[in-house]
């Protein structure tokens, strides 16, 4: 299957990737054959099959509704590229 | 005394417990080893000044209770670690300093362990080689430039160079049997939800598990028992008793019924492998086993399987990776979306990109029915074929890889034949099942070669069992001759 460079473009953008055009090319190049080996898959028939949601026997656990942590704010905070003393620091978005 | 860490594990807690060497000096050699040994790149942050003083406050007032008492391990660098960096191999965290710890790391030092550093692996474990780590390439220490497997590869090689006496890895299609079988040693993938996944950075969630690496079946199952465990922390941890995997480990597997998988003999796979899966067959026959053939019809799309499964969580997984909360900025960009952009462009390896691009691709709208959904259905095939051959079999018996270990670069720039390494170790993680990589002897060019045993869900111990028996009687030695020091 041709995954062509529109569609790299497409795909890279939902990833919130930016991409050099020599990029989309050789990523457009083992995409395709990526997925025709993925294609493989199409020979089976699985009308009757459900899908595999969970390879546990148990379900999850549900837990109470309680604080097991916070007041970490300021150690959350250490690793942020940029910050002041409250808050992530971004590009601004409204103008 | 000789050289300690040409011991195992198992021998050093025994000398530790019957204080016929202190941990400060265990410490200090395998410290020297890693100094000697930085042409193998196995390292990619040394936390010596900590384990020294963890060393030495263990010998000022030692506690023998525990199953790694006084002993340092580096671990991959996939495992947060309370002050000290974690990377997963890339640059998105090139400087990101967890503030916590992950479970099983905490697991280990409750039982007295310590850390000495942190191990290269893959960019977030994507890669069979080792080589598309940001830190660099990793070096087999059987082989000068070879490369030690992948993605549990700085763990491999650290290993095999005695840079740490054990180690754990993580192991989502194959990245801790592949890099033990590459590199003559033991790894262990758990059954899923038998270490908790808390506290390490994610790949594919519904397959990654961490597991035990070390020189010799009984260390792995002593790591094992140290690092698994019920976490509440982690919703898909198997809530259940701690099992005794050291103590209840023997050599006896008498009537035990070992499935062999036609499927498993692929095309193009080299004598040598056969040879080596023969030799694993009579062992185990000798030894008491039956050895009976059997069918596992889906094999064949484990792998188009995992390649849609894998990227697609992968690609949520990595969606956090955006430069505002933790990790790599982009000073590129007017606007916040460029600055996600180029921050992800920036900070992320090409595999990395290609997988978070097929995951993306797999999950979008007029593709997920076809791809994603499809993959869902044939895992469930996947694992009633394993259902299956359980009812007739204990355990079942192949090639851990269709190949030893190869030349850097040689499979880099042709991603399909980079993922058939993992053919033999995938479909195991789709089952969520254990399994268990034991080196069984080495090929012409004196590369070793490992043997993958397959369990029951929750089979670790008959797994270390028949892992023993092939230990015991393949006449397996390790034959590396520190090039590395030269």
């Amino acid at each position: 299957m041709l995954i062509d460079k529109d569609k790299i473009k497409h795909t890279a953008k939902l990833a919130r990737i930016s991409l050099e055009e020599k990029q989309i090319d050789s990523l457009s190049k083992d995409l395709s054959n990526i997925f025709n080996f993925i294609e493989k898959l199409s020979n089976i028939n699985t009308d009757k099959v459900n899908p595999l949601t969970s390879i546990l026997d148990q379900g999850l656990r549900t837990r109470e509704d309680k604080v097991t942590d916070g007041e970490i704010r300021d150690k959350i905070l250490e690793n942020s590229p940029s910050k002041n003393e409250e808050f992530f620091i971004v590009p601004k978005v409204i103008e | 005394m000789s050289d300690i860490t040409n011991n195992s594990l198992t021998e050093i807690v025994e000398l530790i417990k019957k204080k016929e060497i202190k941990s400060e000096e265990v410490t200090t050699a395998y410290i020297n080893n890693i100094k000697k040994g930085k042409k193998l790149n196995s390292f990619i942050s040394e936390s010596f000044d900590i384990a020294l003083k963890k060393s030495q406050i263990f010998d000022a007032n030692p506690n023998f209770d525990s199953l790694l008492p006084g002993i340092p391990l580096a671990v991959k660098d996939l495992f947060c670690t309370n002050g000290v960096r974690t990377t997963a191999g890339s640059k998105m965290l090139e400087n990101f300093v967890p503030n916590y710890e992950s479970t099983v790391t905490a697991n280990l030092w409750s039982e007295g362990a310590f850390l000495l550093g942190k191990l290269n692996c893959d960019e977030y474990a994507m890669g069979s080689s080792n080589e598309t780590s940001f830190f660099g390439n990793v070096m087999n220490p059987v082989k000068e430039n070879t490369v030690p497997g992948g993605s549990s590869g700085g763990s491999a090689s650290a290993l095999a160079a005695n840079m740490t006496p054990a180690t754990i890895g993580t192991d989502t299609g194959g990245s801790i049997r592949q890099p033990a079988s590459f590199t003559g040693t033991v790894g262990l993938k758990p059954t899923y939800g038998l270490c908790s996944r808390w506290g390490i950075v994610a790949f594919a969630s519904s397959l990654d598990q961490a597991g035990p690496m070390a020189k010799t079946v009984s260390d792995c199952a002593l790591m094992l028992e140290a690092m698994s465990g019920f976490d509440p922390k982690d919703s898909t941890s198997i809530n259940r008793k701690k099992e005794n995997y050291s103590k209840k480990l023997t050599k006896n597997i008498k009537g035990l019924k070992i499935g062999i998988p036609k499927e498993y003999r692929v095309e193009g796979m080299p004598n040598e492998i056969e040879e080596i899966w023969e030799k694993g067959k009579k062992i185990l026959k000798e030894e008491g086993a039956e050895i009976i053939d059997i069918s596992l019809p889906h094999t064949e799309y484990a792998l188009p399987t995992y390649y849609i499964v894998a990227p697609a969580e992968a690609s949520s997984n990595l969606a956090r990776y955006d430069g505002v909360k933790y990790g790599f900025r982009s000073s590129n960009g007017s606007n916040l979306i460029e600055m996600y952009e180029n921050t992800r462009s920036e900070g992320f390896g090409d595999e990395v990109k290609r997988r978070i691009l097929i995951g993306t691709y797999v999950l979008s709208s007029g593709y997920y029915d076809a791809y994603y959904l499809k993959a869902q259905k044939v895992r469930q095939l996947i694992k009633n074929d394993f259902d299956n051959a359980f009812i007739k079999v204990d355990a079942i018996l192949t090639p851990s890889t269709p190949s030893a270990a190869f030349k850097i670069g040689e499979k880099k720039d042709d991603p399909i034949s980079m993922y058939l390494n993992d053919i033999f170790t995938v479909p195991a993680n789709l089952a969520g099942i254990p399994a268990i990589s034991v080196p069984a002897g080495s090929d012409k060019n004196n590369l070793p070669l490992g043997l993958q045993l397959i369990g029951k869900p929750l089979g670790e111990q008959t797994l270390l069992n028949l892992a023993l028996s092939i230990e015991s009687k393949s006449n397996f030695t390790q034959n590396i001759s520190k090039w590395w020091e030269k």
